[in-house]
């Protein structure tokens, strides 16, 4: 392996940047390939779907076996709001492969005994996602309904392309949240990325099945990453 | 599956890869490229090891490390990389196999 390859490679994992490492196991060269950079042919092809799987591989491309080495960080959920929902989110998100921490200012409702084993923050949105920012190997979702809470966070997911993005409230409240998004700066794109309402049509009513459909949309934008699925973050 | 979405720098083999080449230590390392039937660990799974046969990770949980071990050390010495298959059934090639009845194949390449 060639060492400029390693460090590059591991520069991109301590950044949570997606990366693969190409070797061709013909005569051993090797070359990383960062999310979203073009590689023609057939090798671009097996390329692209190992970034969206994560799943490595040898391939045959050109006359050559390579062997795909698919780096993704690891994904996770930042929930915005301890509520009932976030409740049920957290043991089902952590069993399905998507650590998960919650922020809420309000300490009535961020509090251990009501979150045991949870990464929880009762502090503002602002505060900490200064400390840790977002990036496009998290999804956020917001979950308060208070605009206070919500709308930083919000917009703060849309500009750190965050792989999902949902809010919770009706058609109506999201009308009036669009606007305050728009006046904060968002574009009109960016805006049209929430999932708003949240979650998948699955017909969720009580606090665990919303937090099933939250779950379930967040998988289907994460392994559609890239792609026009109807449902997913465009 | 993790809990932690950042890199465990202590025990990730290429982190301790890259610490051991700027100590000056020779390197080589050992990838999963190719698994069949039942597998201990995923393809890309590594394992690094120094000239000194010290080494960190995993590619199979402890069935054919200490073969990789050998064969990685050699590799270190020539800077030829090597293919290697364990499995139960190509035991005539290797004493060493994997209890769980799968087959693997490991690249060994030396770090630079």
């Amino acid at each position: 392996m060639d060492p400029y390859a390693l460090k590059t490679l591991n520069a991109e994992r301590r950044a949570r940047r997606a990366a693969i490492l190409v070797t061709d196991l013909g005569d051993g060269r090797d070359r990383i390939v960062r999310e979203g950079d073009q590689v023609a042919g057939d090798l671009g092809a097996a390329i692209a779907k190992a970034f969206r799987s994560g799943s490595s591989g040898a391939v045959e491309a050109e006359g050559r076996t390579f062997f795909l080495n698919a780096h993704l960080p690891q994904p996770r959920l930042m929930v915005i709001g301890a509520v009932h929902i976030s409740q049920a989110l957290a043991p089902m998100a952590r069993i399905a492969g998507y650590p998960l921490e919650i922020i809420d200012p309000r300490s009535a409702f961020a509090t251990p005994d009501r979150f045991p084993d949870v990464a929880l923050h009762a502090d503002w949105p602002q505060d900490v996602l200064d400390r840790q920012p977002l990036d496009s190997y998290t999804a956020l979702a917001a979950v308060t309904h208070d605009p206070k809470i919500d709308d930083f966070a919000l917009k703060a997911a849309l500009d750190a392309n965050c792989f999902y993005v949902g809010a919770l409230g009706s058609r109506k409240t999201h009308a009036k949240r669009v606007e305050r998004l728009l006046a904060l700066g968002a574009s009109a794109d960016q805006v049209a990325r929430i999932h708003a309402p949240i979650g998948l049509d699955i017909g969720a009513a009580s606090p665990a099945e919303i937090a099933v459909a939250i779950l379930a949309q967040t998988i289907l934008a994460f392994r559609s990453r890239g792609l026009d699925v109807k449902g997913a973050a465009a | 599956m993790s809990d932690s979405i950042y890199l465990d720098e202590a025990r990730d083999p290429l982190i301790i890869a890259e610490a051991w080449m700027k100590d000056g230590k020779d390197v080589a390392i050992a990838t999963v490229v190719e698994t069949w039937g039942s597998a201990p660990r995923p393809v890309g799974s590594h394992l690094v090891i120094d000239a000194d046969g010290n080494f960190h990770g995993s590619v199979s949980g402890g069935c054919v490390e200490g073969a990789v071990v050998t064969e990685a050390v050699d590799v270190i010495g020539s800077g030829k990389a090597r293919m290697l298959e364990f499995g139960v059934a190509d035991e005539t090639a290797w004493q060493v196999g994997l209890s769980c009845g799968g087959r693997i194949k490991v690249y060994v390449e030396r770090l630079g």
